[in-house]
């Protein structure tokens, strides 16, 4: 009897459609650097990425979505657009500096916000793109800012409607942001993405966003063994040169005086 | 919400202790309900040590790594002990980008991850 050889086809291997995530992930990186300007360098430049897993206090998990009602863009149309044009949704008085290369994968980019609202002291930072791909992409904080947070931006369709999302797992930082966010600058941040999600679907032609917030305190819990990430604070070093900048000016001002 | 391909299911060991939640495929955001099961499933065995098998995981975006995140914070809470086993260079990268590497213990097989735990 002769065996039948299996006939070949040209129909791929199953698994050949497979997405990959292999280019859409950022390669460890031990400290960080940005080809971004527009704000200190010192903030991020020799420093590492932080997550919830490394941060002081409560976690939290919020979620921010609009619905982009109205409009014909795909998921992947709102995030290509979200990345090329991320800067302009900020709320007013807040700035982001992208990097050269936009919103990539291993890319770290600058930003300055309001420390306090109002105020016309601004906060220096960064974050590092840790993943992008055409439906999300992902940012991790640096040591020194006052979230150890990941924050990543969505896109999905629910029936016919496009939404867009924030959702953000975080821990302050310190003891000392953790005491803020517990006197209000919780809901100050809420209101930053409530803003931001506004902005975006506004620009993508919708008349009357309605944002939804989700909040949910993941873990209770501080890490006290995170405690001494203070010394790392931006928010802290921030406020001592706003405090001090009276008295440099002062001396700066006294010493071209005797120079002349 | 991406669509998951993904499989996770609950297994036992050879340590009455620990159980072994393999994942296969993908895992994303989409893949929460079934890892949710499978930990309510091994917590409420009372399993003290968690292993992650990861030998079958083909696919993983941020939303995955997030549900690791919030998957080690209820097993700390709970006094048990999140080990991961069966990475390859590519996810044992992100684990290292992404800091997890420091709170999951990482073994290359199950058995090295329940020798790590006796």
């Amino acid at each position: 009897m002769t065996a039948i050889e299996p006939i070949p086809t040209e129909t791929p291997p199953a698994d050949a459609a497979r997405r990959s995530d292999a280019d859409a992930w950022a390669r460890p990186v031990d400290r960080l650097s940005t080809t971004a300007t527009g704000a200190s360098v010192d903030t991020v430049t020799g420093r590492r990425v932080v997550g919830p897993i490394q941060g002081f206090g409560q976690m939290w998990q919020k979620t921010f979505t609009v619905r982009l009602e109205g409009t014909a863009m795909t998921p992947q149309e709102l995030i290509a657009r979200w990345k090329d044009e991320f800067p302009t949704f900020w709320p007013k008085g807040n700035t982001f500096y992208a990097p050269l290369a936009g919103i990539a994968p291993g890319e770290v980019a600058l930003f300055a916000v309001q420390a306090v609202p109002g105020a016309p002291v601004r906060m220096s930072s960064g974050v590092m793109v840790i993943y992008a791909d055409d439906e999300s992409f992902t940012f991790m904080t640096p040591e020194g800012h006052a979230l150890s947070a990941w924050l990543t931006f969505s896109a999905f369709r629910d029936g016919d409607v496009t939404v867009a999302q924030v959702q953000a797992l975080e821990r302050t930082a310190d003891p000392f942001v953790e005491l803020t966010y517990m006197l209000g600058a919780n809901r100050f941040n809420d209101r930053f993405w409530e803003g931001t999600m506004a902005n975006l679907a506004r620009a993508m032609g919708v008349v009357e966003p309605v944002v939804g917030t989700v909040k949910i305190c993941v873990d209770r819990r501080r890490q006290w063994r995170y405690v001494r990430n203070i010394r790392y604070s931006t928010f802290i070093s921030t406020a001592i040169g706003t405090m001090t900048a009276p008295v440099r000016w002062l001396r700066s001002r006294s010493a071209g005086t005797r120079e002349e | 919400m991406s669509d998951t391909t993904g499989r996770i299911e609950l297994r036992s060991t050879d340590d009455p202790t620990a159980s072994l939640i393999r994942i296969e495929g993908d895992i994303t955001s989409a893949s929460e309900p079934a890892l949710t099961d499978a930990y309510t499933q091994a917590d409420g065995s009372g399993a003290r040590t968690i292993i992650l098998d990861f030998s079958g995981l083909e696919y993983m975006n941020s939303g995955g790594i997030g549900l690791l995140v919030t998957l080690l914070v209820r097993a700390q809470r709970n006094g048990q002990r999140l080990l991961a086993v069966g990475l390859n260079e590519h996810y044992r990268q992100i684990l290292a980008l992404t800091r997890i590497d420091e709170a999951i213990g990482i073994h290359e097989t199950t058995d090295a991850a329940l020798a790590a735990v006796r």
